[in-house]
């Protein structure tokens, strides 16, 4: 009874704001900008949360079932029907099919932000900013809320990130003389050569085609290789010389055989996680419970530590991968589908659910404040509270890192430029130029002004 | 050879023509019916979408500025591009290494199968016929662990003997592995193929080789192969078409050798990253047209060729007696 009436008077309010504004009596002055107005009303939302609603949910995320049961519990009168179709790519693949043909497509969808633009582009998700997203931009740290809005208008909400470090076998590197993680990258390629000559272990792998684990690298270095204004014209300036040094760094590491080259995530590098043919990895906040799961036999011989810094007494960082739930510009129900990507991403409870069961490392300051998340002591690290310390290094990820808006190109000539130059053993500084030539040429056939 | 019954009966109708026409007619009229199905499956699920794919690649879209009719650009963009033309030089190599092997170890099975003399020959047939049944990603990942430069067998075997450690994923060994996971999964259908046709040969023709006095190597090459001929033929064509349309194994060993296989590794596979990871859907649509012509010109040439050939062949040996 109380939810009908509800709804009638938030009809009836509806219809009389639609009256007036025919009318050309709508209340103005008093500074009403053009976006408050366009802004969804209390009103309006608690329409949208009462009105019996069925909403699609593409994701990869397992078991989120169980956080969309806390917001149909919350909000009854909504049905959420969570969808995987495939992950990454063919995540991709389908939602765009999806889109171009104008039908099938989700009402909310995972986004990993290096996505973000490619979407943004064919205008396909819907500016979060009338549905209130704004307010809750504070909730979260503040390079990630720059990944879903590089500019005015938000895009999605952020779900998890993957702020770098250095994960790595305390026993083969004390075996080696190293009691300390290494400061410097200088410390880190000394290390890697005391670690070979005195284990015949390799420091760590640096994946050959892994872009995402470069890029990271570049991050942390303060390259900005690529920029979008949202428009029509990108920026791409991944052969710079910072983005030299860097290559020259891991170059020299390589050719000196201290660093191996394996395709990461295959089952050749599994096995050398576990055996110790890597004594480390360099990877994301996500790394730690992934390597728990890898390497099992070796638990409590890994601790964690911050990436190694170009300059002593630095502390800056990188992040690879992390996602976030969009809603699409063609959803039916914007209001309920962006409460969705809100309620799983900022509600505290349904956030600190990712953190804890799917371990996906939150963006959100509610969990990476709250006690129970850091204080966590992990005992594959040795008792080492690893939670903590990469909510240190989120908080030195540089902030203005963007994408351009066709990634998907960007990775696979990352693959055959780069990626068959380390898998060789040569120059990757002269690859990164081959590299900026195919992706400048193929912005400009695309139509986009190069900056 | 067994087709000039069939053709005598053909030009020669048996039936009287004026009953036959109402006959005709209606057996005419089940023919379609009994078509029908099938005519309606091979127009919307191949004639349709391959026009509409036509269609298609005669447009270019851009990301910025959207679709615009482009006549043939894409077509003129393709026969330009060294990625598409190396691909399927790639494949002609492929083919030249690849199909002789596989085709001349089929043929040796069927023989050897169809000799009788070899023992188990049920089981045998089972076992070389069996990859075929493993669809094609399991046999890539398979293979892939096998071919594993750290953990995989054969690695190891290599290592334990003093050969060092083959690296089958390297850029330059990738075809060559590639080339011996397609013969393992093929050799079997195309024994299978023919196999069935030696069967069908005649057992009176051997009896009177073997009076003749020719032996079991003499009847195989004299009798047995020259008879299955048109079966030969076939498996070629069928190895042309499956060569040039290799995707399942590139796409998949590109996820354990990413540097090794490249984008544009067979003509199929560039298609694919051309449609969904540079998002060139039209001119992926006019790659894909143009491998179908250039897989229908080369089996058309070849069948050609040896329609040329065969004739010759029956000139000399026609014009002697």
């Amino acid at each position: 009874m109380k939810k009908a009436r509800k709804t009638a008077l938030a009809l009836v309010t509806g219809a009389a704001t639609v009256g007036l504004v025919l009318t050309g009596c709508a209340p103005s002055g008093g500074g009403d900008g053009g976006t408050t107005s366009d802004a969804i009303t209390d009103e309006q939302r608690e329409e949208a949360l009462n009105t019996p609603t069925d909403l699609t949910f593409w994701t990869w995320v397992p078991d989120i079932e169980n956080e969309v049961a806390l917001f149909e519990e919350k909000y009854p009168a909504i049905n959420v029907t969570v969808e995987n179709v495939g992950q990454g790519l063919e995540h991709y693949q389908k939602l765009r099919s999806a889109l171009e043909a104008g039908e099938g497509a989700p009402d909310v969808a995972q986004v990993e932000y290096q996505y973000i633009p490619s979407f943004v582009l064919t205008e396909s998700l819907l500016d979060l900013t009338p549905y209130g997203a704004d307010d809750i931009a504070d909730d979260y740290v503040g390079w990630a809320w720059n990944q879903v809005s590089p500019n005015e208008e938000v895009w999605a909400v952020p779900q998890d990130v993957g702020p770098m470090g250095n994960l790595y076998r305390e026993d083969i590197l004390s075996e080696a003389g190293i009691t300390e993680a290494p400061e410097t990258w200088d410390d880190y390629a000394a290390a890697a050569k005391a670690v070979k000559d005195e284990t015949g272990s390799y420091i760590s792998n640096l994946g050959a085609t892994q872009a995402g684990q470069m890029i990271g690298f570049m991050w942390q270095a303060g390259v900005q290789p690529f920029t979008y204004d949202g428009a029509e014209t990108v920026g791409i300036d991944v052969n710079n010389d910072t983005a030299k040094e860097v290559a020259n760094y891991w170059t020299e590491l390589i050719q000196q055989d201290l660093i191996s080259v394996d395709t990461d995530f295959s089952d050749q590098w599994y096995q050398g996680l576990a055996n110790g043919k890597y004594a480390g990895w360099l990877t994301a906040a996500w790394g730690p419970i992934f390597l728990q799961g890898t390497a099992e036999s070796t638990s409590g011989l890994w601790r964690a530590a911050p990436l190694p810094q170009w300059s002593a007494g630095e502390q800056v960082s990188g992040n690879w991968g992390g996602s976030s739930d969009a809603v699409l510009a063609t959803s039916e129900n914007p209001i309920a589908a962006y409460e969705l990507a809100k309620f799983i991403n900022h509600d505290e409870e349904s956030a600190m659910k990712l953190a804890t069961e799917q371990f996906l490392y939150p963006p959100q300051l509610s969990v990476l404040e709250n006690p129970e998340f850091i204080d966590q002591e992990s005992e594959f690290y040795g008792g080492q509270q690893v939670n903590k310390l990469f909510a240190d290094i989120s908080e030195t990820v540089d902030t203005d890192f963007q994408w351009v808006p066709f990634m998907e190109y960007v990775y696979s000539t990352y693959e055959e430029t780069i990626g068959s130059v380390v898998a060789e053993k040569g120059d990757i500084a002269a690859a990164l130029d081959e590299w900026q030539d195919q992706l400048v040429s193929y912005a400009e056939d695309q139509g986009f002004t190069v900056e | 050879m067994s087709q000039s019954p069939a053709l005598a009966a053909e030009r020669h109708p048996t039936t009287p023509a004026r009953r036959g026409n109402a006959n005709k007619r209606r057996q005419n009229r089940a023919a379609y019916l009994f078509i029908l199905p099938f005519f309606l499956v091979f127009l919307t699920m191949l004639v349709i979408p391959l026009m509409y794919a036509g269609y298609l690649s005669l447009f270019e879209s851009k990301l910025i500025g959207g679709e615009q009719f482009a006549w043939f650009a894409n077509y003129i963009r393709a026969i330009q591009d060294s990625a598409f033309i190396g691909s399927l030089l790639r494949m002609g190599l492929f083919f030249m290494v690849q199909v002789p092997i596989m085709l001349g170890l089929a043929l040796l099975f069927a023989l050897a199968l169809d000799s009788g003399r070899a023992r188990g020959a049920k089981g045998v047939r089972l076992l070389v016929f069996m990859p075929y049944a493993v669809p094609a990603v399991v046999a890539t990942l398979m293979w892939g662990y096998l071919y594993g430069p750290d953990f995989g067998p054969l690695a190891q075997v290599a290592r334990a003997v003093g050969w060092g450690t083959p690296d089958f994923l390297s850029a330059g060994n990738i075809l060559g592995s590639m080339m011996n996971i397609v013969t393992w999964e093929f050799v079997g259908y195309n024994m299978i193929i023919m196999y069935a046709a030696l069967r069908a040969i005649p057992s009176d023709l051997y009896e009177a080789a073997e009076i003749d006095g020719a032996g079991q190597f003499r009847i195989a090459w004299s009798i047995k192969i020259p008879a299955i001929r048109p079966a030969i033929i076939l498996t070629v064509i069928f190895s042309i078409i499956g060569t040039f349309q290799l995707f399942a194994e590139p796409s998949l060993l590109n996820a354990i050798a990413p540097d090794a296989i490249t984008r544009s590794f067979t003509p199929n596979y560039y298609a694919y990253n051309l449609a969904f990871q540079n998002r060139e859907l039209n001119y992926a649509a006019s790659i894909a047209f143009l491998l179908g012509i250039v897989i229908a010109v080369l089996s058309y040439a070849f069948q050609l060729a040896t329609e040329r050939r065969e004739r010759r062949a029956l000139t000399e040996t026609e014009t002697p007696s």
